[in-house]
């Protein structure tokens, strides 16, 4: 239980997608002018990125990895399918997403209308197979380790992208040079507050 | 690159070329649209890396954009995206397994992130924006031109990075052969740090518009 709350904290603050890996910048700066809508982003992303992760867990440790088909009989025991993850992972990604928006666009119709074009886009968010490609790379022992490192990872690219909106709406009243108005401060907050995170870890220079 | 352009002159008219060349500064994939960052700032703690990465992104976004451009007609817009996924996942694993075999260790490097290529936005970007609507001819310089503009910023990037933080310029100890370790220069470890990309691309977007004053955004 420890060891699993432990992978969570970790993956929200010392290996934050956003601040250590840069995983769902495209979004994290196109989407964060409001705090509302980055809020509807960020609770997309925690919710796909908690049920794709335990999913491609599965599929990599059942079908792909390297004598992962050996419950299919002693012939398929060599048989070394990891070449294959990328294109499995992205499929099940991109059905998930699509289920998804299905669901969310029959229970929850204002979540929905106020994630907009948002929502398919997170197929393409590159958090979301980061963390599928994390998670095959790190070689988590059990579904629980997988899924906790998959909400975490999800919670931790929804602190930044409240963090960032919400500097973005105070910072339109600061005088800032016109050159650097809009991308350019937020590329230069982003790094400021990625300093931030990594004290969490302690600096290692 | 100018000599290229010139022995076959007839494929580029202007407006081909203005296909090439805008993506480097004008329209620039990273400090203008805003697609592909999420790569561009992992890999570009040294230039070898960063490189190997720009070149693979070229490969596959200028043979995503022509099979996509071919294939123009007949894909049913409502499952495109899936369509472009499939396409972009077959060439990206075409690379991994490329860079596996002869570049091994860059490829260890670059770790989850060749993977990611599939995810960047600059590829789906130009096959939504541009393969979707244009002739194969045109949609291969298209890529090509907006795979330079990716390249170059990332290379610029790692050149900094690299130089400051570990004092080397692909490997080579530049530092220390001038001798500078003598006179009590240290390299500045802090380039190394993932945010510090994120503070180069900042200062290079604010050089470009501070030229480019068309660039600057309303407030």
């Amino acid at each position: 239980m420890q060891e699993l709350f432990n992978i969570f904290v970790k993956s929200i603050f010392i290996d934050n997608m956003v601040f250590a890996y840069f995983l769902g910048m495209c979004s994290y700066l196109a989407v964060s002018k409001t705090v509302n809508t980055s809020f509807g982003l960020g609770l997309a992303v925690i919710f796909v990125l908690g049920i794709t992760v335990p999913v491609d867990y599965l599929l990599n440790k059942y079908v792909l990895e390297a004598g992962a088909l050996s419950w299919l009989g002693e012939s398929f025991a060599e048989v070394d399918l990891s070449f294959l993850s990328f294109i499995m992972f992205i499929a099940i990604i991109a059905s998930m997403v699509q289920l998804v928006e299905m669901i969310v666009e029959k229970f929850a119709p204002t979540l929905y209308n106020s994630l907009g074009i948002f929502l398919p886009l997170i197929a393409v968010n590159c958090a979301i197979l980061g963390g599928s490609l994390f998670m095959q790379e790190r070689e988590y022992e059990t579904i629980a380790e997988a899924t906790s490192f998959g909400l975490g990872s999800g919670v931790g690219f929804f602190l930044a992208i409240i963090g960032i909106a919400a500097i973005r709406e105070k910072i339109k009243y600061s005088n800032v040079p016109a050159p650097l108005r809009g991308l350019g401060i937020t590329f230069i907050i982003t790094g400021l507050m990625g300093i931030a995170f990594m004290s969490f870890m302690g600096i290692k220079l | 690159m100018s000599e290229e352009v010139k022995q076959r002159e007839p494929l580029f008219s202007p407006k081909n070329k203005k296909l090439i060349f805008n993506p480097l500064s004008r329209e620039n994939p990273i400090t203008v649209q805003v697609l592909g960052i999420c790569s561009a700032l992992a890999v570009t703690a040294k230039l070898e890396p960063a490189f190997v990465m720009s070149l693979s992104v070229l490969v596959v976004l200028a043979a995503a954009n022509v099979i996509i451009s071919l294939l123009r007609n007949t894909i049913p817009t409502r499952i495109r995206i899936i369509v472009q996924l499939v396409i972009i996942a077959s060439l990206v694993i075409l690379v991994d397994q490329v860079l596996k075999a002869f570049a091994y260790d860059v490829s260890k490097q670059l770790s989850v992130f060749v993977g990611l290529i599939i995810t960047n936005c600059i590829i789906m970007g130009r096959l939504e924006a541009f393969a979707m609507g244009n002739k194969p001819w045109p949609a291969f310089l298209d890529g090509i031109g907006n795979a330079l503009g990716y390249g170059w910023i990332l290379l610029v990037v790692a050149f900094f990075r690299e130089l400051l933080g570990s004092g080397t310029i692909w490997n080579y100890p530049v530092m220390e052969n001038l001798g500078l370790y003598d006179f009590g220069y240290k390299n500045n470890g802090f380039m190394i740090l993932p945010p510090m990309a994120l503070i180069v691309v900042g200062i290079i977007i604010w050089i470009q518009r501070s030229r480019d004053k068309e660039l600057v955004e309303e407030k």
